[in-house]
């Protein structure tokens, strides 16, 4: 009887020589490859210091702590002030602190609760601190928290009436429109 | 001799740098002055005279202290898109229904709290009542509500430079000018003093 079995053994100088020419052309892909992979970290410290500038250049510290509630209500049709420093603020809300300063809403002006009969006198204050030329110009951003009642809000509005500073801008925060 | 230079060690250099970075970002906070915009009528000693308005050149928005609305003395349950566009046909009805305004500069949006209204309830009106000037305004004006509101913002408005007379061109073109130089279309938005209750 023939033996008919495939002699695979034959084929091994064959293999062997398609193996070494696979390593070759492999080798030679290799050699492409062996650029560097690294990101160059030499430049890191001027991109960070660059960032840094920027924030320490452009942060203004907050110079007064609220002491009110702000939880700011949403509307569409906001406006930008351009003249920040014609700007004065005053902050109406709950104290944060009710044990020790009540639950009725409060009026904060600067660091310190005051009451609407001395609205007159901050806003004169206020005015004082901007050039002669600017007084008249001078807007109150009323930062006033959503749950604040309309009573409050409408005798400091009296009262900047009476002291002549009667721009006025109710702080309010960008809604998203769905149309 | 040579002498070995003194060198700082700079490869904490980026660590440092990192951390200032972070503080600041976490400190900065962008100072936003935006809101609404209004400006508050005279002392309440100087207007003595009380003109007496008729009733259609009024629109009646009351808001009461548990922030229920009445619009022309009816209860209020639509969106406040529907209520912008109910102003505005109101505003530029110009005679046509004799229940509404006889004018544009005659026309006036009133609205009333009661003490014991919440502020939210209050600029969501507040918003509703300047939306419909606004789009009246920039559709006139032929630009759109959001650059209109950039354009009476803009300080250049009032100067007397290129810029400053073409923003009073479009301006002007918004507002309308009548014959004695009082605008077409004033935005008169009356924020009544509050009633008592519930203060």
């Amino acid at each position: 009887m023939v033996n008919l079995k495939f002699q695979w053994h034959c084929l091994l100088p064959i293999l062997q020589k398609l193996e070494v020419k696979y390593l070759n052309t492999m080798a030679k892909f290799k050699k492409k490859t062996e650029a560097k992979q690294e990101i160059p970290t030499s430049s890191m410290p001027d991109v960070v210091f660059m960032l840094l500038f920027f924030f320490m250049v452009t942060t203004q510290l907050r110079d007064t702590s609220i002491m009110v509630k702000q939880r700011i209500p949403d509307a569409t049709q906001l406006r930008k002030l351009a003249k920040k420093s014609l700007v004065s603020y005053l902050y109406i809300g709950e104290p944060q602190k009710p044990e020790q300063f009540g639950k009725e809403p409060k009026i904060q002006a600067n660091d310190q609760f005051i009451d609407t009969k001395d609205v007159i006198q901050w806003v004169n204050a206020e005015k004082a601190k901007l050039g002669e030329f600017e007084r008249d110009a001078i807007t109150v951003s009323l930062k006033v928290d959503s749950e604040a009642k309309r009573g409050i809000i409408a005798d400091v509005e009296t009262e900047l009436r009476k002291a002549n500073a009667r721009k006025l801008l109710y702080s309010t925060k960008q809604k998203m429109e769905k149309r | 001799m040579a002498r070995s230079t003194p060198e700082i060690p700079n490869a904490s250099m980026a660590d440092i740098a990192f951390l200032l970075l972070t503080f600041f970002l976490m400190t900065t906070t962008v100072a936003n002055v935006k809101g609404l915009y209004i400006q508050l009528p005279p002392p309440p000693e100087v207007n003595l005279d009380d003109v007496e308005i008729p009733e259609r050149n009024l629109f009646k928005i009351q808001i009461n202290s548990f922030d229920n609305v009445l619009v022309e003395g009816n209860p209020w349950t639509e969106t406040n898109r529907e209520l912008t566009d109910q102003i505005k046909t109101f505003i530029l009805n110009r005679g046509a229904d004799p229940a509404s305004s006889v004018s544009p500069d005659k026309a006036i949006v009133s609205l009333k709290t009661d003490r014991g209204t919440t502020h939210k309830k209050f600029i969501e009106m507040l918003d509703a009542c300047q939306a419909a000037y606004y789009e009246i305004y920039a559709e006139r004006a032929g630009v759109k509500v959001q650059r209109w509101r950039e354009i009476i913002s803009d300080p250049e408005l009032d100067k007397e430079t290129n810029a400053g007379r073409e923003l009073k061109i479009l301006y002007n073109k918004g507002r309308g000018v009548l014959p004695d130089g009082k605008p077409e279309i004033p935005m008169a938005l009356s924020i009544a003093d509050p009633t008592k209750a519930g203060g």
